[in-house]
């Protein structure tokens, strides 16, 4: 074996009562990937995507970042290199914008006055007013809320991005908007992003890898054009089926016009 | 301005002081203890249904009754370990409060934990917090609103719970209130009401600012509360300087007018002769004399039937005499107690009746009620109907009433003043007794024992003989009907006096009682 890769997990087990929501997963992902990881509800990817930061602790297996055993660094620490986007976006109400922005910073004891700057370059870079930094979050729409969210995420400069759902709660306009300004961050920034969600058809725009997890396993994981072109088992083709049928239909009925 | 609101307001800044130290004190040790039991309960879902239990327990136990048993166990632990413990006063009003305010901050504590958004506090873990850091952060500024609504709930019930301290010998408010309560003094029972309610609206009214800065999130409201809050409690504690710099006596009260004067006819010689002089009144019977064979009390008046009685276990009741001599040999001997001597008045419980009722009835003796009782209604002072004294004569004449009644002593003299009851419990050296026209009757076959006020005193100061010297003119220095007149003063429904007033009319140099220089 080579030179180690970013990400590495080895035989991921998790058990809810008796039953294995991770069922001995391994995955290797390469610095710079945009991997998607797709299932029905209850198949375990969320569970597998919180092991990467240890809000999960696997019953047994191994995750790897940079070659190092996450379980080697305390867990608060681990967390602040790397951004953790989900959907419940989970501002803190008390803060203003600019204060949840600048949190990590002010975790990894970045001094005040160059968080101000910080703050403002962040907003920039997600697409949103200087002047909402004085904000309470109450006072935002949800796709304002979760880009105040992405921001907060990427204060810190992490090379790693875990996104749960991120876009699951917003209106379709604002989530495809959202879904394609993040990818372009990702290339701008040169991150390394595993993405979970339920909606095959975003996952297959948006990412460069698909892993599919179906009842704790993986299934499937390839490239979306492979996997739109080779398919996989009848469970797996069967997710692959919903954005194809859609696209056939509004295919026919923009011939019909 | 009356004599009376001017004896109440004298009084009032020493027990505000003392008042809003052990309330404040045990409030704060509530939130010490009470945040962290409610943080760890919220980590721990199987621990919290039982704690919450187990405080609301404690709730249910009037407040009396709470600060009542911390006497006895507070004995046993003193007992038990090597340090020494005060058994009365501050410490056990100041457990049983604290314990008494944990309910509404821990329940609160919980619900402000509990009623975080799940996604605030993921999000708080993901962005890489530490537990501590999660706490200071986000969970205590989100549930702080919360948080301090238990905190306001328990500094007012607090406030008005520590009035009862009085009962342990602990000042405070509740001084006021129950020595006016018990000399029917009015005044003095508003001016301790309005002082505590006054206390309990500001603290409630500081907190409710700092309650409303951290809603807002306005930090110089909160910082102002806080402020307005320590300036109150700093204020209440510097203004008036406590008397304890040089050598401090402490004088033990029971819970009625005799013991008001008495307690002050032995305060004003000691503070003549330099000693800082501390009252602790409306000590139960039992409890008084416990606290001065522990050292918590340094004198007080007891009588002599009571303690052959209560103290001894002794059933027989032997003369006068007799009976002062096997105290002191008992007393010494068992507890180190010194019997300084017999004041000169006896203060025995007698059954009275008015002159009218009796006659009519031709009641002279207790021979002649025993035959009249069963169409007749006894009334008694709360604890007499339990006393060993009780049981002696009512099976010495076999008496058996109609009915028995209990009243605080004031409304037991009202009672049969007014009918409600035909014979009372009477002490000898009541003042009402002669104001009403009452009659006392004979005991022909000495069932009740003698009741000699005797002065007694703790070991420690019995062998401080400048204590004993000052205390010693008062042996025999009062006779009955001097007593009578004094406690008449403090009792009467016109004119009254207050009991230092009353204790200063005992010892004025006319009598025996002018050896003092």
């Amino acid at each position: 074996m080579g030179e180690a890769d970013f990400l590495e997990l080895d035989g991921i087990v998790k058990r809810h009562g008796g039953r294995a929501a991770l069922d001995g997963v391994g995955l290797r992902v390469t610095r710079g990937a945009f991997v998607a990881l797709v299932g029905p509800s209850g198949s375990g990817k969320t569970t597998l995507l919180k092991t990467l930061n240890r809000l999960v602790e696997p019953d047994a297996g191994e995750v790897r970042l940079e070659g190092r055993d996450v379980r080697q660094t305390p867990p608060a620490t681990l967390r602040r290199g790397i951004g953790y986007v989900f959907q419940g976006i989970g501002l803190f109400p008390h803060l203003d914008v600019a204060a949840n922005i600048a949190l990590p910073l002010r975790l990894a004891g970045v001094p005040g006055a160059d968080r101000e700057g910080r703050v403002a370059a962040l907003l920039d870079l997600v697409a949103l007013p200087r002047d909402f930094a004085r904000r309470r979050p109450a006072a935002l729409s949800g796709g304002q809320a979760q880009r105040v969210g992405l921001a907060r995420a990427l204060a810190a400069g992490p090379p790693l991005m875990l996104m749960d759902e991120p876009f699951g709660a917003l209106d379709p306009v604002v989530r495809d908007e959202l879904g394609r300004a993040y990818r372009a961050l990702h290339e701008r920034l040169g991150l390394t992003t595993i993405m979970v969600t339920h909606d095959m058809t975003e996952a297959l725009l948006l990412a460069d890898r698909i892993v599919v997890l179906i009842a704790g396993r993986i299934r499937a994981d390839a490239a979306p054009a492979e996997l739109m072109r080779r398919g996989g088992d009848a469970a797996v083709r069967a997710l692959l089926d919903v954005p194809r049928r859609q696209a056939e239909r509004l295919a026919a009925l923009e011939r019909a016009e | 301005m009356s004599p009376a609101l001017r004896d109440a307001l004298a009084a009032l800044p020493e027990l505000v002081r003392a008042h809003v130290l052990l309330s404040g004190a045990a409030l704060l040790i509530a939130v010490a203890v009470g945040l962290p039991l409610a943080l760890w309960a919220a980590g721990h879902r199987r621990a919290r249904v039982p704690l919450l239990a187990a405080v609301s327990l404690v709730q249910t136990i009037p407040a009396l009754a709470l600060l009542a048993l911390f006497y006895p166990m507070l004995l046993i632990v003193d007992r038990a370990a090597p340090l020494t413990l005060p058994a009365l006063g501050f410490l056990p009003a100041l457990i049983a409060l604290s314990l008494y305010a944990l309910l509404p901050i821990v329940r609160n504590a919980v619900a402000a934990r509990e009623g975080l958004d799940p996604n605030v506090l993921e999000a708080a873990d993901g962005v890489g917090m530490t537990r501590w850091q999660r706490l200071r952060l986000i969970e205590l500024p989100l549930g702080a609103q919360v948080l301090l609504a238990g905190i306001r709930t328990a500094a007012v019930w607090t406030i008005g719970a520590a009035t009862l301290a009085t009962t342990v010998g602990q000042p405070s408010l509740g001084n006021l209130i129950f020595s006016g309560l018990q000399t029917e003094d009015w005044v003095r029972v508003l001016v301790g009401c309005a002082a505590a309610a006054a206390l309990a609206i500001l603290a409630d009214l500081l907190l409710a600012l700092i309650e409303s800065g951290l809603a807002r999130s306005a930090p110089r409201r909160t910082l102002s509360g806080a402020v307005l809050l320590a300036l109150a409690l700093v204020a209440s504690q510097l203004s008036w300087p406590a008397s304890a710099a040089h050598d401090r006596a402490v004088i033990g009260a029971k819970n009625f007018s005799e013991q008001y004067i008495l307690a002050a006819a032995l305060s004003d010689p000691l503070r003549a002769a330099g000693y800082g002089v501390e009252t602790k009144e409306d000590l139960g019977s039992a409890t008084a004399y416990r606290a001065l064979a522990a050292g918590d009390l340094d004198a007080y008046v007891d009588y002599g039937g009571t303690l052959w009685a209560n103290v001894l276990k002794r059933t027989d009741t032997p003369p006068a005499p007799v009976l002062r001599a096997a105290l002191t040999r008992a007393l010494a001997r068992r507890d180190g107690v010194l019997v300084l001597g017999s004041l000169g008045f006896e203060n025995a419980y007698a059954l009275a009746m008015r002159r009218s009722r009796a006659d009519a009835l031709h009641v002279r003796t207790l021979d002649d009620l025993a035959r009249a009782a069963p169409e007749l209604r006894l009334g008694s002072d709360i604890e007499f109907l339990s006393r060993p004294e009780w049981r002696s004569v009512a099976s010495a004449y076999g008496l058996r009433f109609a009915a028995t009644p209990s009243y605080s002593p004031t409304f037991m003299y009202r009672a049969v003043a007014d009918g409600s009851v035909d014979v009372i419990s009477a002490f000898s050296s009541d003042g009402r007794l002669a104001a009403l026209d009452l009659v006392t009757l004979a005991d022909p076959r000495h069932a009740l024992p003698s009741y000699e006020a005797l002065l007694l005193v703790s070991p420690k100061r019995a062998r401080d003989a400048r204590f004993l010297v000052t205390l010693k003119p008062l042996v025999g220095a009062i006779p009955i009907d001097r007593m009578r007149a004094a406690n008449l003063m403090v009792d009467r429904d016109a004119d009254k006096q207050s009991p230092a007033e009353a204790a200063r009319w005992l010892l004025r140099p006319k009598g025996q009682a002018g050896r003092r220089s």
